[in-house]
């Protein structure tokens, strides 16, 4: 094997006296794509961020050996110019300038201290090629395309840096399964082009697909280093890494529970475009959910999933909405939020931290934010006692892991966030729940609560809508599922009938009867 | 090791109390500097005159603050409800009471007119209250002709000059004033007990005893000075009665009322708050109007102390009511902040300019001082928080 591009040895980090990092190994082959694994918050991105120099030469213990020489980077900067480039999970595009621009942001084509536009563009449309964006033009607003691509032209600004290690720390987070397959086919061919990859990533069919080693972190030590060709490379085997114990089975067992009379019900719902009255977003959708059952809407990204739940949510998406709602059999109006609460419907947001959580305020402000004016107040004033007592039960109900209730949201896990979401939807006592991603970005132990908490709702008699764009998850936790593809109902599928193939076949379907309509 | 836990402990409780530190630090340096000036029981008065309406325009400017904003339009709309009121007084004829309130609804309907254009037509505060700032100063000007309107009759000049009644004993000392001193002490007291016993109770983290006891000393030592210093002047100022009255209604709302938590909901994250059920329009549209009924409340005071409307009155009042805020501990992103936070706040300007008018510093250095405290205060407020992290 060729000699290692990378070693970092013995890498210690600390936190205030807590070690996020503890004498972490690191062997990273020439040309070769190394995953790293493990649950959130077990220092995957702390590592990185050593690496990159976010965290400078001095404040971590150990060394790294980049290329045979002992590096000590104290900022970004001087790590990239060694050829060491990181691409983090949020996309650091500026959204109004031109992709030319972004390409080269940080990092300007310039003569003699003037901004050179004519190299500048000749050479961002050379880079788009390499990423396969050949055909894109580099004039154009970065924000006027796709997160996919906009993912690609991060890679771009990477080459652009002359990187020689790329790292990728969740890059297909955001993506559909037709971006995250070209990403990847992507990565291949820079490796055979001589790139060096380290990637992060939950996605664990990715990473057997892509990467020739695997290092797994737990809690801050290395775990092991699998190898391709070598050890198992199954998702069952990585998994068993990462949690430290064999999980499995990756989605809690339903105990059955009676399936009730039908409590929600959408009839011929319609919705436009919020910013053009002309585009339907949704067409005649129709459904059922009975108490006691967890239904899932399944299909692409921006197949509308999400759109019908906010409209159906108090009108919270689009425009010109027509159809009726049965909530408990009745019909009702839902034109606000308050509405939807009132008539025991519920809504977890797909992103938690811009639509779900008030980041900088308390685990108890957060929980009982939806249903403080029902249930924490007495004429406009709110019970802090009771508030207490609530919050500090759901705390242990769903296992929020923290010290306090009083502690700020912002400083927890993806996993413990999405558990104060959900028990801030919990607090306003639904009878219908939608749930959109609900484990969007968590780790496979806070998935595996989150889906108990599933179970415990329908056992509760309340009709569960989970909306997931991880087919597997819909496969695992649902009774019967709608897959929805271009605004419309493309399919229902049921029991043992829910497969990959078969929600891919009802898309597919679909989508050749949209063309012959066409 | 225990001790030092303890200690550190201590330590960061002692960090919220920092602006109160401050407060009081400042008023000793200046107590230095002029001698002792600024310790005599009339100066003391004159610190709760002159600061009066910029406390209450700190209490709603706060809410602005929250919501991740302000409002520049505050110090015309004091002018002009100042002048209303006036006018109305010297050329109409009309009672003190009758126009108190003319000047109350118009501030509510400023606070309303922005409450309109930021909340339902979606501009930007910012634009919308230098449009009012604008549109106050020249309304003022009009009313007045651009000329002082006085002197204004006791009957209104009571609220911002008047005393409570007094019971002078011994040599000059008001027993109100004591009594009330008393009470203030034994609330102080009992409230600490019970917010100690009730976080005992749901296991909640208490401060250790000594930072409670050192604290209180700290509190009753100011209280009892305070009106200790009252008592020996004229009473208890009416002002007084109504900042007061001002501040524990607007603490008792964002502390712990419905509508105070979505304020800091939606100034911590809109969407989120929206996606819960809060109707942020409204929210928006009452923390403004609101902000115009206290500038009219402020303007009564300002011309009541003054005795007379002026056009130049209230000017760049915005600018320390938008100071007061940020130098108690609000967030210009929006979402943090707390009444007791700007009071002091507005006390901290407020010693200053008395301080420094004592000392014979002229107005353009005070700024200039003012400047340095407000970015001093910033600063050190969010480096202490950054290293926190």
């Amino acid at each position: 094997m060729s000699e290692y591009i990378l070693e970092m040895n013995h890498i210690t980090k600390e936190f205030s006296g807590v070690k996020a990092l503890d004498d972490v190994n690191l062997k990273v082959h020439k040309g070769e794509i190394m995953a790293i694994c493990g649950e959130n918050g077990a220092g995957k991105s702390t590592l990185m961020n050593v690496l990159s120099g976010v965290y400078p030469y001095g404040e971590y213990s150990g060394d790294i050996v980049y290329n045979g020489e002992v590096c000590k980077f104290h900022n970004i900067r001087q790590s990239e110019e060694k050829g060491i480039v990181i691409i983090h999970q949020e996309l650091a595009l500026s959204p109004y300038l031109s992709v030319a621009e972004n390409v080269f942001i940080g990092n300007e084509r310039q003569k003699n201290g003037v901004i050179d536009w004519t190299t500048t563009r000749k050479e961002a449309q050379e880079l788009l090629a390499r990423v396969g964006l050949g055909n894109e033009n580099v004039n154009v607003p970065v924000n006027t395309l796709g997160v996919g691509k906009q993912q690609l032209i991060e890679i771009a600004k990477a080459l652009g840096k002359k990187a020689d290690l790329l790292i990728l720390d969740e890059p297909t987070a955001a993506l559909n399964d037709q971006e995250s397959a070209q990403l990847l086919e992507l990565m291949l061919q820079l490796k055979a082009e001589g790139l060096t990859c380290i990637i992060i990533s939950h996605k664990l069919n990715e990473i057997s697909y892509v990467a020739d080693a695997i290092t797994i972190i737990r809690d801050g030590h290395t775990i092991e280093t699998l190898r391709k060709g070598v050890d198992d490379f199954s998702e069952e085997r990585i998994i068993k890494g990462m949690v430290g114990r064999e999980l499995t089975n990756r989605y809690p067992k339903r105990e059955d529970c009676p399936i009730g009379d039908v409590i929600f019900e959408v009839k011929d719902w319609n919705v436009f475009h919020p910013d053009d009255s002309d585009r339907q977003i949704l067409k005649n959708i129709n459904l059922q959910v009975h108490a006691g059952e967890v239904v899932g809407l399944a299909g692409l990204m921006g197949a509308g999933r999400t759109e019908l739940a906010m409209s159906l949510f108090g009108q919270s998406y689009g425009q010109k909405i027509s159809g009726e709602i049965r909530i408990n059999g009745k019909p009702v109006q839902l034109k606000s939020v308050k509405d939807a609460i009132n008539n025991k419907l519920a809504y977890v947001s797909e992103d938690r931290k811009t639509y779900g959580l008030v980041l900088i305020d308390s685990i108890k402000f957060n929980m009982t934010l939806s249903a403080l004016r029902n249930f924490f107040s007495r004429k406009g004033v709110v019970d802090q006692n009771k508030e207490n007592v609530k919050a500090e039960e759901y705390r242990h109900r769903i296992n929020v892991k923290t010290t306090s209730v009083d502690q700020t949201v912002g400083s927890l896990s993806g996993g413990n966030q999405q558990k104060v979401v959900l028990a801030k939807w919990m607090l306003t006592e639904p009878d219908v729940l939608i749930l959109d991603e609900p484990t969007r970005g968590i780790d496979v132990g806070a998935k595996y609560e989150i889906y108990c908490v599933i179970n415990e709702l329908a056992k509760a008699g309340k009709a569960v809508i989970v909306i997931s764009s991880e087919m597997p998850e819909i496969i695992g936790t649902c009774d019967r599922t709608y897959v929805i593809n271009e605004g419309e109902i493309a399919g229902e599928l049921s029991g043992d009938q829910i497969t990959q193939e078969a929600i891919m076949s009802c898309i597919m379907a679909h989508n050749r009867k949209e063309e012959v309509e066409a | 090791m225990a001790q030092n836990k303890s200690l550190k402990k201590a330590g960061a409780g002692l960090k919220q109390y920092g602006m109160m530190i401050m407060l009081i630090v400042v008023y000793l340096l200046f107590a230095i500097i002029t001698k002792g000036k600024n310790l005599t029981p009339m100066n003391i008065n004159n610190l709760i005159m002159q600061n009066g309406y910029v406390v209450i325009l700190a209490v709603g400017m706060l809410l602005c603050v929250l919501t991740g904003n302000v409002d520049l339009g505050v110090g015309s709309v004091v002018a002009s409800t100042g002048a209303v009121a006036g006018t109305l007084i010297i050329d109409f004829g009309w009672s003190a009471p009758a126009a108190m309130a003319a000047a109350l609804a118009v501030g509510a309907l400023f606070g309303v007119f922005v409450g309109f254009f930021v909340a339902y037509v979606d501009i930007p505060p910012f634009i919308v209250t230098l449009a009012t700032m604008l549109m106050g100063r020249g309304l003022c000007y009009v009313i007045l002709k651009a000329q002082t309107k006085g002197p204004l009759p006791a009957a209104y000049n009571w609220i911002g000059t008047g005393f409570l009644p007094t019971i002078k004993i011994g040599s000059g000392v008001d027993l109100i004033c004591l009594i009330v001193a008393a009470v203030a002490c034994a609330l102080l007291v009992l409230g600490e007990l019970k917010n100690r016993k009730n976080a005992q109770k749901h296991n909640l983290p208490v401060d250790p005893m000594v930072l409670t006891v050192v604290k209180l000393a700290v509190l009753l030592t100011v209280v009892i000075f305070f009106f200790y210093k009252l008592a020996c002047y004229n009473g208890i100022p009416v002002v007084l009665i109504l900042m007061a009255l001002i501040v524990t209604i607007y603490h008792f709302i964002t502390t712990k009322t419905v509508a105070g938590r979505q304020v800091y909901a939606m100034g911590g994250n809109a969407k989120a708050a929206r996606l819960s059920g809060i109707n942020t329009k409204k929210v928006f549209f009452w923390v403004y109007a609101n902000m115009g009924l206290l500038a009219a409340v402020a303007g009564i005071v300002l011309t009541a102390r003054n005795q007379s409307a002026t056009p130049k009155a209230g000017d760049g009042f915005e600018m320390d009511a938008i100071a007061s805020c940020y130098i108690g501990g609000a967030a210009t992103s929006g979402g943090v902040g707390t009444i007791i936070g700007a009071v002091v706040g507005a006390f901290i300007m407020g010693i200053l300019n008395n301080g420094m008018s004592l000392a014979g510093y002229d107005t353009n250095v005070q700024k200039i001082v003012k400047g340095c405290v407000l970015l001093g205060a910033v600063t050190f407020d969010l480096v202490s928080k950054r290293k926190k992290k």
